[in-house]
Order: structure tokens, then C-alpha cells, then sequence
């Protein structure tokens, strides 16, 4: 019998290479950054970024016919991970490379940066393909707290320092939620096995919602969805610019793909109990994302606010429900990642005497100033704004299609009255790009953030156009059997 | 009937003294209720025949919360004469805790000597195995995963706080064994010539 168990576990191990791959290169990282310091930064991050790549393609691709779960249960190797695995690789990478340039430029290099990126990829994946309640639990620990600790990484800096603070005492208040929803799960159904769950929902009765509702409340806090966003402009302005850059993008599809495997797996059954919750989060997450970020003038805190609204958008395609929910869903933060990533690439270029200088009036008069990164910004802006025929408008376009399609037809009017009022702010940045008059000039741009914001905006544009029917295809095949 | 009054005295106390850990004002009263809470938890937990997990959460919380404390104590620059004077002030509660731990313990122990109840196995658990073993069965192969994935966890918080705390200062004396053990007489020990009567002007 003990031999069978090796063997089936042995076999087991063969679907988690992504994760043992970045695993066993965060333990041999860890050693030669001991023993080489600081100075071996460089390799570390290079390491990091060439390892992420390698396990996105590891999970892109992993297809098996069926959800097929693993170590008995604990994960599910299945499309929709495997998509959203691939996707969080690329994006953790890409953000690792800006993150790592700009330490290296700034003389702040220290080689934990890469590793703890590493860590933070790790929970991401362990979230997208978490097939019980202690996984999801542990996965979305192991990303938080590499998180808190990089929101604090600058540390002698007071607003870094602020800004992991509040970001660990609100995340432990948010697990905390969680811990006690998930309890009341297992309490009301015996189980923590999502499917195992999925069979006792119908019969849960009223301690199982309160248990789902409290899940639902904390993983919304760590996707910064309103009414659980208040962490997120504060700790956006106090971390490092790189270091905010990676919480942009990543873990947002991290946390979307984990709620979309939450909702439509042990809780399907449950649907009309839950749509109300995720429909209230989306609506508030869109309303106040599109009208307090017209307030702003740090352009961090600006991109807190569009964090929060883009996050309505995902949340509405969930409570449409069903596969195309979660097709849509993934689809819209695939075109959102790398607009947001260019995006940050942008503000990284924003430095004058070696200072990172991050209101809306230092960007005055770029276009002058530096006439092609104003351009490649001016697109993004236009992209994620949801203007066509750049690929924001696609997503938005998906996520609304969904949100109908599910009959959800006020909370489709919100997110188009929303959106146009949220590209107010895009169209004001871009305004100030070109038409005011130029700030003092900034520091020279680096390679790395230049090709960086240059091929988000080949993404944009027209990259993800043209993919555009091969990713809601490959996205709805992903999602179909994933959730029958 | 023993088993009864021993849950509804030590849930009742575990409640109280939960509740007390947030309204005191004195941090070190609080740390008191801290380990009283832990302590009834730990007897709920072997009133369900789970003495493995109690004596887990005595070891690991009572023993965590105390070094905690020490820590504290240690770090925040308390004036340790003042401490002593205020060692009666405390005295009293301190008693109290330590007189209601003694008190249920033996409450413990009579419930689950007296009670049928709790000599039974939990539901599922075969004769001869105890629960210690039990949850080591488990916790190493269907949760291999979890396992491992929590030692991560903790490799992280490792990375924290090192990250967070380590300063590299200059000036420091610090240990160098290659250093400290390749040191030759010549360098350490220095011969004068010192002549009588004169000393080492």
C-alpha cells in the first residue's frame, strides 16, 4: 500500500512542474544569494525572470481532457489554471524585469527582491489551480505575505514602511474573514474538497451562505474590490514604484481566477445566492473606481482607483455566471495585464535627478520632452480607457456581452456609465501629456522600461486585436472544461 | 454530568478571558488572558478526545507566547527595577490564572477518567492507533501538498523578516572563526623588554 501511495504521488508530481521548477529555483536562489550578496541581484533576477517564463509555457502547456485533481485533491490541473498560470508567469516576469532594472539603476539592488517575486509566484499558481479550502487558504498566504513584505521592502523609507504595515494588519483582518468563512464551509458541508463540497451545497442551508459570503468577503479584500479597497491606494503610493507595478498585475488574475474557481465549483449549485454579493461588489467597485480617481494627482493612487474599477469588470463577468462568465473574466484581465504593466512602465520612466517623481503634473509637456514614450502611453490610456479598436475596448466589450447575456442588464448600464466617466481621467492624462506646457525635463529612459512599455503597446495594439478570437476561444475552451 | 460541567467551565472561562485580552488596558494582563484563553482551549480540545492537538496548542501557543512575551520584555526598554516593583501588582491576577489552569486540569482529567464518553475512540479510528499517529499518517501523504506548502510559508516569513530587520552597520564587532582562530602568538601577544625599576613608561 505504501508503495502504491509513493508511486501515485511520484505521478502527481509530474503535473506540478511549473511550481516545483520555481520552487527549487527560490531554494537554490536563496543559497547563492547568502553567499554572493547583493552582487549577485543581476543573475538572481535573471534567473527569475528566464524560470517564470519557462513554468508560464510549463502550464500553458498542460491540458489534460478533464479537471484532473492531484495529490489527493489538494490541486486541480485543469484549462482554466493552466491559462491563468501561463498568463500570471508572463506578467509576474515581465514586472520582475521593470522591478529589477530600476532597483539595479537606483543602486538599491538586493537580491531577496526576485526571490520573494518568485514565493509570490508560487502562492499565484498554487491559487489558480487550489481544488481545496486549505490550498486556496496557504496559496493566497504564500503570494500576501511575499507581498507584504515587498510593499515594505524599501524600508527605510517611512511611506514604504506605512504602506506594509497597513497592507499585513488589513491582509490579516481579510484572512481572517476568510479563515472564519471557510470554516463555517467544512462546518456545514464536511469537507474541504471543493467537489466534496460541491455535493453537499445543495443541502448546506443558510450557515454554508454565511460561510461563502465571509470567503467571498476576503478574497475580495485581497482583489481590492470596493467595498474592501481602502488598503489598496495607500499601499500602491507608499511601495516602491516596481514593487507596485508587480501588485498591478499578477495577483489581480491571480485572486480573479481563485473567486472564479470558488463560485463555479463547490458553489455552481449556489449561484443565485452568491451573484447578488459579487453583483454589489462589481457595482461598487466600478462607481468608485471611475469617480474618486477623478480626485487624484499621484499617479500611483490614480492607478490604485483603475485597479479597482478594472476589477468590476471581472467581478461583473463572474456574477454573469456559468463558463462564459469565467471565459470573460479571463479573457478581460489578459488585455488588462500588460496595458497596466506598460502603463507602470511609463511612470518608471518618470525620474528627475534620480528621484522617482509620481504626480500627474510631473508628466506635463511629455510629449515634447520624450515624444515616443508619450505616444506609447497615449494608446495605452486610450486602450484601457475602452476606446476601439484597441484591445480594452475588446474586453470591455466581452465582460458587458457576458453581463447581458446573464440578463444582468442595470449592472451593464453601470459599468458603461462608469467607464465613460473613468475615461475622464485617462483622456486628462493624456491632455496633460500633450498639451500642457513641459515640466522640467526627466532623466533618460531606460532600455529595458522602453521595450517594456513598447511591447505592452504592440500587445494593445495590435497584438492582442488579431489574438483576440484565438484567446476568448482557447479562454472559453479553458473555461468549459473546467466548469461544465 | 463531569464532562458537561468541565465543557461549560472551561467554554465559559475560554470566552471570558478572550473578551478580557482585548479590553484590558495592561499589556502584560493581556498576555496573561492570552495563555488562560489558550490554556482552556487546549482542555476543549482534549474533552473531544483530540489530546495530541491540545497538547500541540500548550506547547506551541502557551510556550510561543511566553518567549513572545520575554521578547517584548526584552526589546522595548523596560525599566527592569520598575518591573520588579510592579512584579506584586501583578501577583494577584497572575495567581488567579495559575489557580483556575490547576483547577481545570484536574476538572480535565476527572472528566475524562469518569466519563465513558471519552474513552471511546473518535468516530473512524481504529483500536491501537492513537491520534498522534493518526494525524502523522495523514499529514504526510494526503496532505503532503499542504505540508509543504505551509513550510514555504514559513520560508517566506524567514526571507521577511530578514529582509525587513538585517542592517548592515559599519564598526561592529562581529565573529570571524577563520580569522579568530588563525590568529598567531606574535600578533596577539606583544614581548617588552622591561627594564628594572622603570616600568612601561
Amino acid at each position: 500500500m505504501e508503495a502504491e501511495l509513493a508511486a501515485r504521488l511520484v505521478a502527481d508530481l509530474a503535473w506540478v512542474r511549473p511550481e516545483l521548477l520555481l520552487v527549487g529555483f527560490v531554494l537554490i536562489g536563496t543559497l547563492v544569494g547568502a553567499w554572493g550578496g547583493d552582487r549577485s541581484a543581476g543573475v538572481l533576477s535573471g534567473g527569475a525572470v528566464l524560470v517564470l517564463i519557462i513554468a508560464a509555457a510549463l502550464s500553458f502547456g498542460q491540458h489534460p481532457e478533464a479537471p484532473l485533481p492531484v495529490f489527493n485533491g489538494a490541486l486541480a490541473i485543469d484549462g482554466y489554471g493552466a491559462f491563468a498560470k501561463g498568463v500570471i508567469g508572463l506578467a509576474a516576469a515581465a514586472t520582475l524585469l521593470l522591478g529589477a532594472d530600476r532597483f539595479a539603476r537606483s543602486n538599491a539592488r538586493r537580491f531577496e527582491f526576485p526571490l520573494l517575486v518568485a514565493l509570490s509566484a508560487i502562492g499565484m499558481f498554487v491559487m489558480a489551480s487550489a481544488n481545496d479550502l486549505i490550498t486556496l487558504y496557504v496559496g493566497l498566504e504564500l503570494q500576501s505575505l511575499a507581498a507584504y513584505v515587498l510593499a515594505a521592502f524599501r524600508r527605510d523609507d517611512a511611506r514604504s514602511s506605512e504602506a506594509g504595515l497597513k497592507y499585513f494588519v488589513l491582509g490579516a483582518l481579510a484572512s481572517g474573514l476568510l479563515l472564519y468563512g471557510a470554516s463555517l464551509i467544512y462546518g456545514f458541508t464536511g469537507s474541504v474538497r471543493f467537489d466534496l463540497i460541491a455535493q453537499a451545497a445543495p443541502s448546506g442551508g443558510i450557515g454554508l451562505v454565511f460561510g461563502l459570503v465571509f470567503l467571498i468577503c476576503g478574497l475580495a479584500f485581497k482583489l481590492s474590490a470596493a467595498p474592501f479597497h481602502m488598503w489598496t491606494p495607500d499601499v500602491y503610493e507608499g511601495a516602491p514604484t516596481p514593487v507596485t507595478a508587480f501588485f498591478a498585475a499578477a495577483p489581480k488574475l491571480a485572486a480573479v481566477a481563485l473567486l472564479a474557481r470558488v463560485l463555479l465549483g463547490p458553489f455552481g449549485e449556489l449561484t443565485d445566492q452568491w451573484r447578488q454579493v459579487i453583483m454589489a461588489l462589481a457595482a461598487f467597485s466600478l462607481v468608485i473606481g471611475a469617480f474618486i480617481a477623478l480626485a487624484q494627482t499621484n499617479i500611483k493612487r490614480l492607478m490604485a482607483y483603475s485597479s479597482i474599477h478594472n476589477v468590476g469588470f471581472a467581478l461583473m463577468a463572474l456574477a454573469a455566471g456559468g463558463a462564459q462568465g469565467a471565459s470573460a473574466a479571463l479573457v478581460y484581465m489578459t488585455i488588462y495585464l500588460p496595458t497596466t504593466i506598460g502603463i507602470f512602465a511609463g511612470i518608471l520612466a518618470m525620474r528627475r535627478d534620480g528621484e522617482d517623481v509620481e504626480t500627474i503634473d510631473d508628466l506635463s509637456g511629455l510629449a515634447t520632452r520624450k515624444p515616443w514614450l508619450a505616444m506609447l502611453l497615449t494608446a495605452l490610456m486610450f486602450s484601457v480607457a475602452g476606446i476601439p479598436p484597441l484591445a480594452g475596448f475588446l474586453g470591455k466589450y466581452v465582460t458587458i456581452t457576458a453581463a447581458i447575456g446573464a440578463g444582468l442588464w442595470p449592472l451593464a448600464v453601470i459599468a458603461v456609465v462608469a467607464t465613460v466617466v473613468s475615461a475622464g481621467y485617462y483622456l486628462n492624462l493624456i491632455k496633460v501629456m500633450w498639451v500642457n506646457p513641459p515640466a522640467a525635463p526627466l532623466m533618460p529612459t531606460g532600455p529595458t522600461v522602453a521595450l517594456t512599455a513598447g511591447a505592452a503597446t504592440l500587445l494593445v495594439f495590435p497584438g492582442l486585436v488579431i489574438a483576440f478570437g484565438w484567446i476568448t476561444q482557447a479562454a472559453t475552451t479553458a473555461a468549459l472544461t473546467s466548469f461544465p | 454530568m463531569v464532562e458537561a460541567i468541565a465543557f461549560y467551565v472551561l467554554a465559559a472561562v475560554a470566552i471570558a478571558s478572550a473578551f478580557a485580552v482585548v479590553s484590558v488596558r495592561n499589556p502584560v494582563h493581556a498576555v496573561l488572558f492570552l495563555i488562560l484563553t489558550f490554556f482552556n482551549a487546549a482542555g476543549l480540545f482534549v474533552l473531544l478526545g483530540a489530546e495530541f492537538l491540545a497538547m500541540l496548542l500548550v506547547v506551541v501557543y502557551v510556550g510561543a507566547v511566553a518567549v513572545l512575551f520575554l521578547f517584548v520584555v526584552m526589546m522595548l526598554d523596560v525599566d527592569f527595577v520598575e518591573l520588579k516593583q510592579g512584579f506584586l501588582s501583578y501577583a494577584p491576577l497572575g495567581g488567579v490564572v495559575a489557580a483556575l489552569i490547576l483547577a481545570e486540569m484536574l476538572l480535565v482529567t476527572g472528566a475524562v477518567r469518569t466519563s465513558a464518553a471519552f474513552t471511546d475512540k473518535p468516530a473512524g479510528l481504529p483500536d491501537g492507533i492513537t491520534n498522534a499517529e493518526r494525524i502523522g499518517r495523514v499529514l504526510y501523504t494526503d496532505y503532503l501538498l499542504h505540508f509543504q506548502l505551509a513550510g514555504l510559508v514559513l520560508f517566506v516569513a524567514m526571507i521577511g523578516a530578514i529582509v525587513l530587520t538585517l542592517r548592515k552597520r559599519t564598526g561592529v564587532k562581529r565573529q570571524d572563526v577563520s580569522a579568530q582562530v588563525g590568529r598567531t602568538r606574535k600578533q596577539a601577544v606583544e614581548l617588552k623588554d622591561v627594564r628594572p625599576g622603570q616600568g612601561l613608561g
